[in-house]
């Protein structure tokens, strides 16, 4: 997982057809309807597969419709997993097992399957009513359009209503069950315990335990199926041994999970309580979902009218003396940015966390993309500088909340926190910290002063912060406002020096922050390429750095947390290559911050399909800056900028 | 709120060393005098006391008292204010905001503000312009203002403030003038409101829209135009002085309000409605009146508390808390965990 960081990890090849020898890792696809409980079953099998203590990744891709019209090619949920005894970065490129619950999820997901992968079909859904919906004329499982692809296709809708019929269901009630069947096989196939499921069905359930029993009774025939059914066919058995991981306790996190978390020890961390203040928009309202749940943690939660209200109460919660925190997704953002500046204006803590969807405007609501960093970095009106830090998955989400609390309260200032669809979203095996390990770092309130002393609001102290003082401290009431103010005095003050003192004072307060120094993911600290990533990307750059670094290619990657200010040391490790690579899910934002501030030839390559980066598109991407490769002999591909994915094919 | 410890103050307490910069004869004046007075008459604490505003003349007024004040961004005060109070309920919250900043800008937090009851007082100064951006017409000015933005005349209809703050769930509303005598009475009834207190304050530009309240507002023939409201008591204004003393009452065919003179001051023999600041139909009535045909209602209109959001937030906030333990460790190793060692995977 991202977050260890392990060095000389095994690696599997992406054109290793699956199921020869028993492979070290798998990707498996659950494809179906919106409304076929494709992200339960992916989320149970993902705890399951934690707990047989396989390394993994999920990537969960779903329609914005909650329930699309049934059937219909845009109303296909899908939730891959990758998963197996060797260290998992990302979600896998091509699935080895489709299992697709209708016509619309083959048609859908066909695309992405490995050659010689597995197809599990439910014929009972491949009515002529579902193909039309699809657009099939025929039926791909019999006009031998799959015939590169192992196809089980069966009747799991019948089967289903068969192994629940004791429970008494109409038809429609016992075809809800079909999920867990289809778990139930999947767990058969790769030698999954049922128990962990079998009781949250129960939990879940309690109050209709005809509802929980059906559920079971689907899920043991499912593994039932796999078990006993006489199948030559491609289905069988695959053990996964155990990853060597890190000894610990672990569980499974998502990102937003993670960050909320963060977010609460990072408010204990520096001694004050924490305020939220949001507004619902995805992918960010699952943040206010689980600190609504933290209040005995000091958290209070506002639901506000609209992503305004939302961080101009966190903004009233800090001059109050609470950490203020807000989060929503670009459009959000964009409406909070007058705020944001109010924020830097007045010198106040404040956390606004970014969960970055696809755009402009409404853009693509559930899909994951990462361009939102001008709007971080410059999107305001006037010198406005603020702190920018992104987290790379769903385990260090954690500790970037934590370092968004320390900026934020140590420098009086707001901090933009970045996250993406991806992360928000994706499980990975998290192994749970020992909260003692994290320095503390007491905000510290002014409440009083020596005798004699004016107080200054805006006096700063040797890191640039003013002071915080609470209303309610006697002999210490000031005003604060948006109002360009007096350097020391916080009154009104448009003189013309003074503004200009006021803007280098914001400026170097932000620059000045304690960056940790850039360190090297992968790699040596020069050579041939650097490949230089931040936010969700990590996974698949770091796999594919490590292809080529197993080939013995001087590349190293390059995994960026502080994105303002940059660490330090950046442009002096930068330096220390002949080019350097920027991967990132927008039209090269990352690259123009790096241009700009290190004045570096970054190379840029982009993506801004709504979907996380391949492996392969990456290493194909890195091999064109060796010259010696396959395809490549004598550089005969210029090393490019182009944007994936490719525009010519 | 809880009950402050009371505490001296004068007037010179809550003064700042800021020059005050509004026009001379501006209405802002008075009205910070008015409160400047009010503040020490409450037993108000300038430690524990903050002033919030949003943008615009009305806006700049925390600069000028001395306790905690947070100048924010256009419209945005009810929201900061919610936070503040959210974070620190023991503060005595007051929000300063004007007929654009709180009407237009800010109408929606405005609503929101009202209708979640948090509990602090909201004056919203009502000039019927913008004055900071030199005169343009705002969301309360009559149908055929012209300003700079509106030459040949406004065509769009007003908001009426007080029906606006009724209709978002106010459960206190009031009126006032700024150069009124009677103004303190009103902050002191809104203070004493346990929840959103609403006041409307007739406020004087004399730069972009000099006297345009003085049908009502001018001391000259007041006693006709106002009608001060007080709970339990008549509704009745004018006088024998002025051309007769006069009452309102209820015409149960229309069930509207009317004028009818009262003889002698007899205001039961006359039929003239008491004033009950509890009943939010009257409230709705009083703040429809058409001024002209009748007077403009002033005072406490409507005062009838409820719970307040900050109490309610905190209340459930403990009873969710109760009997558990803020363990950090304990809850990032929730949900279902299992344990590595060596190769080993056991289920916790």
């Amino acid at each position: 997982m991202a977050t260890q960081r392990a060095e000389n990890m095994a690696d599997n090849t992406p054109d290793q057809a699956p199921n020869e020898a028993a492979p070290d890792a798998v990707v498996v696809r659950f494809a179906g309807d919106s409304g076929d409980g494709m992200q339960l079953t992916g989320g149970q099998f993902t705890l399951s597969t934690a707990l047989a203590g396989n390394d993994l990744a999920t990537f969960p891709d779903f329609p914005a419709e909650i329930r699309a019209p049934q059937g219909t090619l845009f109303g296909v949920s899908a939730f891959q997993i990758n998963f197996g005894s060797r260290q998992i970065n990302t979600a896998g490129d091509a699935p080895d097992v489709l299992v697709a619950m209708n016509p619309a999820a083959l048609k859908v997901n066909l695309s992405a399957l490995k050659p010689g992968g597995l197809i599990i079909a439910d014929t009972g859904e491949f009515t002529k009513r579902n193909l039309d919906k699809a657009e099939y004329e025929v039926s791909p499982i019999d006009d031998g359009s799959l015939a590169k692809f192992d196809v089980l296709a069966f009747d799991i809708s019948e089967l289903t209503i068969e192994a629940v019929k004791e429970f008494g269901l109409g038809k429609k009630d016992a075809l809800r069950s079909k999920n867990m069947w289809t778990l139930g096989l999947a767990l058969w196939m790769f030698d999954r315990e049922r128990q962990p499921i079998i009781d949250w069905l129960n939990a879940k359930f309690a109050k209709k335990p005809e509802i929980a029993g059906a559920n079971i009774a689907a899920l043991n025939a499912g593994h039932a199926y796999g078990e006993t059914a006489e199948l030559s066919g491609p289905l069988k058995q695959v053990a996964m041994p155990p990853l060597e991981q890190s000894p610990g306790l672990y569980r499974t996190i998502t990102g937003a999970e993670s960050v909320s978390l963060g977010l609460v020890a990072g408010a204990q961390l520096a001694e004050v309580d924490m305020f939220f203040g949001g507004y619902p928009i995805t992918p960010a309202s699952a943040i206010l979902h689980h600190l609504v749940r933290l209040k005995e943690f000091g958290v209070t939660t506002f639901q506000a009218e609209d992503e305004i209200a939302a961080i101009c109460s966190a903004i009233g919660a800090s001059y109050a003396g609470q950490l203020g925190v807000t989060s929503s997704s670009g459009p959000g953002i964009a409406l909070k940015t007058e705020a944001l500046g109010l924020a830097i204006m007045v010198e106040l803590p404040l956390v606004i966390v970014n969960s970055q969807r696809g755009g402009p405007s409404t853009g693509l609501p559930t899909k994951t993309e990462q361009s939102d960093l001008y709007q971080a970095v410059y999107g305001r009106n006037g010198d406005a500088p603020m702190p920018v830090i992104a987290a790379c998955s769903p385990g260090d989400a954690f500790d970037v909340g934590i370092e968004a609390c320390r900026i934020a309260t140590q420098y009086m200032t707001p901090v933009m926190l970045l996250t993406d669809g991806y992360i928000a979203n994706a499980a990975e095996p998290w192994k749970v910290p020992d909260p003692a390990s994290y320095q503390p770092f007491p905000a510290k309130f002014l409440d009083g002063l020596p005798e004699g002393e004016e107080f200054l609001p805006y006096k700063r102290d040797e890191k640039g912060a003013r002071p915080w003082v609470k209303p309610g401290t006697p002999d210490l009431m000031h005003r604060v406002g948006g109002i360009e103010k007096n350097a020391t005095t916080g009154n009104i003050d448009y003189a013309p020096d003074n503004h200009q003192r006021m803007t280098e004072l914001r400026r170097d307060k932000v620059l000045n922050i304690d960056v940790p120094d850039q360190q090297v993911d992968t790699g040596e600290t020069e050579g041939e390429l650097a490949v230089v990533g931040w936010g969700s990307t990590y996974g698949p750059i770091r796999q594919a750095v490590n292809r080529w670094r197993d080939k013995g290619r001087a590349v190293s990657h390059i995994h960026v947390r502080h994105i303002w200010p940059l660490p330090a040391n950046l442009g002096e490790l930068l330096q220390g290559f002949t080019h350097v690579l920027v991967p990132e899910m927008n039209t090269g934002q990352f690259k123009t911050v790096l241009r700009d501030q290190l004045l570096v030839d970054a190379d840029s390559l982009t993506k801004t399909s709504g979907q996380p980066f391949q492996i392969a598109e990456l290493e194909a991407e890195i091999g064109k800056y060796f010259d010696n490769v396959p395809d490549n002999e004598g550089g005969k591909v210029p090393a490019n900028k182009q944007q994936l994915p490719s525009t010519e094919a | 709120m809880n009950e402050l410890t009371k505490i001296e103050t004068t007037l010179k307490d809550w003064e700042t060393d800021q020059e005050v910069r509004w026009c001379p004869g501006c209405g802002d004046y008075a009205i910070l005098k008015a409160v400047q007075r009010t503040l020490p008459q409450l037993g108000c604490d300038p430690k524990n006391t903050v002033f919030v505003s949003g943008i615009g003349c009305s806006s700049r007024f925390p600069y000028y008292i001395e306790s905690y004040g947070f100048h924010t961004i256009h419209g945005r005060a009810p929201a900061v204010a919610t936070g503040v109070k959210l974070a620190n309920p023991e503060l005595d919250v007051w929000m300063v905001t004007g007929d654009g900043d709180g009407l237009s800008i800010g109408g929606n937090h405005l609503m929101h503000v009202l209708r979640r009851n948090v509990n602090m007082q909201i004056m919203l100064f009502n000039n019927e312009i913008y004055g900071l951006t030199k005169g343009q017409y705002s969301p309360t000015s009559r149908v055929d203002t012209r300003s700079p933005s509106t030459p040949l005349g406004s065509v769009d209809s007003p908001a009426n403030p007080c029906a606006f703050a009724l209709g978002s769930g106010a459960r206190f509303v009031a009126r006032g003038i700024d150069v009124s005598k009677n103004l303190p009475d009103v902050l002191k009834a809104a203070h004493a409101h346990q929840g959103a207190a609403f006041i409307e304050i007739f406020q004087n530009c004399i730069v972009y829209n000099k006297d345009v309240f003085d049908d009502f507002a001018k001391p000259k023939g007041a006693d006709q135009q106002q009608l001060w409201l007080t709970h339990g008591e008549p509704m009745l204004f004018g006088s024998e002085k002025t051309g007769g003393i006069r009452g309102l009452k209820l015409n149960p065919v229309s069930f509207a309000l009317e004028v009818v003179d009262v003889p002698d001051g007899d205001a039961e023999a006359a039929g003239v409605l008491v004033h009950d600041a509890t009943n939010k139909t009257l409230a709705h009535m009083l703040v429809e009146l058409p001024f002209g045909e009748f007077p403009m209602p002033l005072g406490v209109v409507y005062d009838n508390p409820g719970p307040t959001y900050e109490a309610a937030v905190h209340e459930e906030k403990a009873r969710a808390s109760k009997g558990k333990e803020a363990s950090l460790a304990k809850l990032l190793a929730k949900g279902q965990t299992w344990t590595v060692s060596g190769t080993a995977q056991d289920p916790v």
